[in-house]
């Protein structure tokens, strides 16, 4: 539609038309991303500004940080702009000063960081490997487990979906209390793969459905045994599946709140419940607040920007069929 | 069992009676070695002697062993087939003991008073806590908030069309705007909460407040008249979900086969007729898929509810998860709080057949 060809005659009135039409489409898309791309990262950009604030940035309203040097006296500019200070990341220990120094603030802060870490990342692995082990003996052998067939036993796992996590929160705590497991690294975990299983079994499905059993069959006929051919020939083939499944876990679990806010209290609880109880002790440190969100919502941006390809993959699998 | 397997394969197996001894041997020693530790931790619990027991460990302990033997009893004793099972039981087994066991472990505890921070312990208390529920307006309250918050999920899938459709469409750094509109699905709900609900939505220094003024909103409050209050998380929610259904459809849109609008194109059809006659009814499936995945993370929406409204104001903003969260918080009351998580799960499972069956016939092609 763009690229239109040597001009040799003029264009007429009704051409004209089309192009103001088209100029006119044109302008309403963009303005419409634009619109939108501000609604999504501006809530980013505040909460990552907030934090270089202090108090009476806050309560002014200014928006943009801009070193103070170089701010023009107008008044406009001083509605607008601040001296970014590192007030807001000292609370959390984590501000090129305090950096330097022993800080009990910042060793909390880390402690929640590395439990969300091991946690999402073990739940997520376990719930791959189970997952696509899963799914792979779904899509290539017909089972028949007393009256469950292949169809049932796959409905089973995704049905699990539905499950919502309430129903399982309160006997799992009793259960928790009994088998010391409450407060426990262990015992997220266990919740976590539970509840990512079924995303990964639907998009591990679809991923071993277009590997051509052939692949197999000639890796069988050759005297691997059928893990041999599962793990050297299926396994990399289907490893962009597994990525995408994999950081889809890994985005779910890392901000899971629910169960970690009932299930752990002083050892094992995680960055959103640190954030949550921060809210109601410390409303008022705007800065602190915004710190902390910022340092918890930074490694999910990161990955975001990094491995959006996969995210994008992950969740288109289930949809087109 | 092997005659129709995707996968052809022959094998020949020839398995040793003393090999399939030792197998069942493995899972029934194990099976047995479970219930022995089981019935001496029961043993203790009812207090007729004393083991040193602390806690249930031990129990869970056997059956990961028993688990454990029952996966490698396959191959011993079933050899090819046996190998063959072990890609599902695995997870099957995680699956089973982590739902199915404390489901119904869950069901004898909705029927019971059991105040977890009394001494008392459990208490068997019948349908008290059905007749309770009945009785509860906050419970019957919370549900029709549900009702509200799945209803708006029709607002979210039209402008996460929209938003598909553009991303689909000819423009430039299709990257980056993909990117962008991805971010919200990737923040935790925790952090949207604090960050747009308690510091962009304050009341006097938030920027939304700000902009709201500035529009001629003399008292700006997001959170203080219930139906405000409702739409405000229902925004919130949105926010975070709505590049999730924007994904699934810009997936289905680029399954489309090109020709197929061309070929509309060339018999005259043109904007709004072309989407409404060629690119709907073939988005139909995708759609009806993205909207029941949406309907089930809606069902489970509570983090942010928690953390910016806590329910309020008057239980307006209340959704069952939420509701039953604090319900325990404050009394810590299991067996109360159990029963309406129960009564909510049947409830979901009814909606969510007649829905998938009315799902069914939607996209059915018409003849």
């Amino acid at each position: 539609m763009t690229d239109t060809p040597v001009q040799i005659f003029r264009d007429s009135e009704a051409d004209r038309g089309f192009r103001m039409k088209w100029w006119a489409s044109r302008i309403t898309i963009y303005s419409v991303l634009v619109f939108w791309a501000v609604i999504c990262l501006f809530p980013i950009y505040w909460t990552a500004t907030t934090s270089f604030k202090l108090a009476p940035n806050v309560m002014q309203g200014q928006m943009v940080p801009f070193p103070p040097a170089w701010t023009p006296e107008a008044d406009w500019a001083k509605s607008l702009f601040y001296a970014p200070k590192w007030k807001g990341w000292e609370s959390i220990g984590l501000s090129p000063e305090t950096l330097r120094q022993e800080s009990t603030v910042r060793a909390e802060f880390l402690k929640r960081f590395m439990n969300s870490t091991i946690v999402a990342l073990v739940s997520s692995t376990l719930a791959v490997v189970l997952g696509a082990m899963a799914a792979y003996g779904l899509s290539r052998f017909r089972y028949r487990w007393a009256w469950m067939k292949n169809d049932d036993i796959l409905f089973f796992f995704l049905s699990q979906l539905i499950l919502p996590p309430v129903v399982l929160a309160l006997p799992f705590l009793v259960l928790y209390k009994e088998l010391a497991l409450l407060d426990t690294r262990i015992g997220l975990i266990l919740l976590y793969t539970l509840s990512v299983m079924p995303i990964v079994i639907w998009i591990m499905k679809d991923q071993f459905e277009t590997i051509p059993t052939e692949l197999e069959e000639a890796a069988l006929v050759d005297g691997l045994s059928i893990w041999g051919a599962f793990l050297t020939i299926i396994v990399p083939i289907a490893l962009p599946g597994m990525v995408a499944a994999f950081i889809l876990s890994l985005v779910l679990t890392w901000n899971e709140y629910f169960f970690a806010a009932l299930l752990t209290s002083t050892h094992a609880n995680t960055l959103p419940v640190m954030v949550a109880s921060q809210t109601g002790s410390q409303g008022i440190n705007w800065w602190s607040m915004a710190a902390l969100s910022f340092a918890a919502i930074l490694p999910l941006i990161v990955i975001g920007i990094v491995l959006e390809r996969f995210i994008i993959k992950g969740m288109a699998a289930g949809a087109v069929k | 069992m092997s005659g129709n397997d995707h996968l052809h394969v022959v094998t020949s197996d020839d398995i040793s009676a003393g090999r399939k001894r030792f197998g069942s041997l493995l899972v029934w020693g194990t099976a047995g070695l479970m219930a022995l530790v089981a019935l001496a931790q029961t043993a203790q619990v009812l207090g007729w002697r004393d083991f040193g027991f602390t806690d249930w460990r031990p129990t869970l302990y056997a059956y990961c062993i028993w688990a454990t033997a029952l996966c490698w009893a396959q191959v011993i004793t079933r050899g090819e087939q046996g190998k063959r099972t072990l890609f599902v039981l695995p997870a099957a087994l995680f699956v089973v003991s982590l739902t199915v066991f404390p489901l119904l472990f869950g069901l004898v505890i909705a029927f019971s008073s059991w105040n977890l921070s009394s001494l008392d312990g459990r208490q068997f208390n019948g349908f008290d806590n059905l007749v309770q529920m009945w009785g509860d307006p906050f419970y019957w309250n919370a549900l029709g908030n549900m009702v509200i918050y799945v209803a708006a999920i029709l607002v979210e899938y039209a402008i996460a069309f929209g938003l598909a459709l553009i991303l689909a469409g000819q423009i430039r750094a299709r990257k980056f705007w993909r990117v962008a509109f991805l971010m919200p699905l990737m923040l935790s709900p925790v952090a949207v909460s604090w960050m747009i609900g308690k510091s962009m939505l304050e009341a006097r220094f938030g920027p939304l407040a700000r902009l709201a003024r500035a529009l001629g909103v003399e008292n700006p409050s997001f959170f203080e008249s219930p139906w405000m209050a409702k739409l405000t998380i229902m925004v919130l929610d949105a926010w975070t979900f709505i590049p999730f259904m924007m994904i699934m459809l810009l997936a289905g849109l680029q399954a489309i086969p090109k020709e197929l609008q061309e070929a509309s194109r060339v018999d005259g059809a043109t904007g709004w007729k072309s989407f409404w006659e060629i690119t709907f009814p073939l988005m139909l499936p995708v759609s009806v898929t993205a909207i029941l995945i949406r309907i089930i993370f809606k069902l489970k929406l509570a983090d942010i509810v928690i953390n910016v409204t806590a329910g309020g104001p008057g239980g307006a903003t209340d959704t069952v998860t939420s509701f039953i969260f604090r319900e325990y918080r404050e009394r810590s009351n299991v067996g109360y709080g159990t029963m309406l998580a129960m009564v909510y799960l049947v409830l979901i499972v009814i909606a969510m057949t007649l829905l998938m069956k009315f799902a069914n016939r939607l996209t059915r092609p018409r003849t």
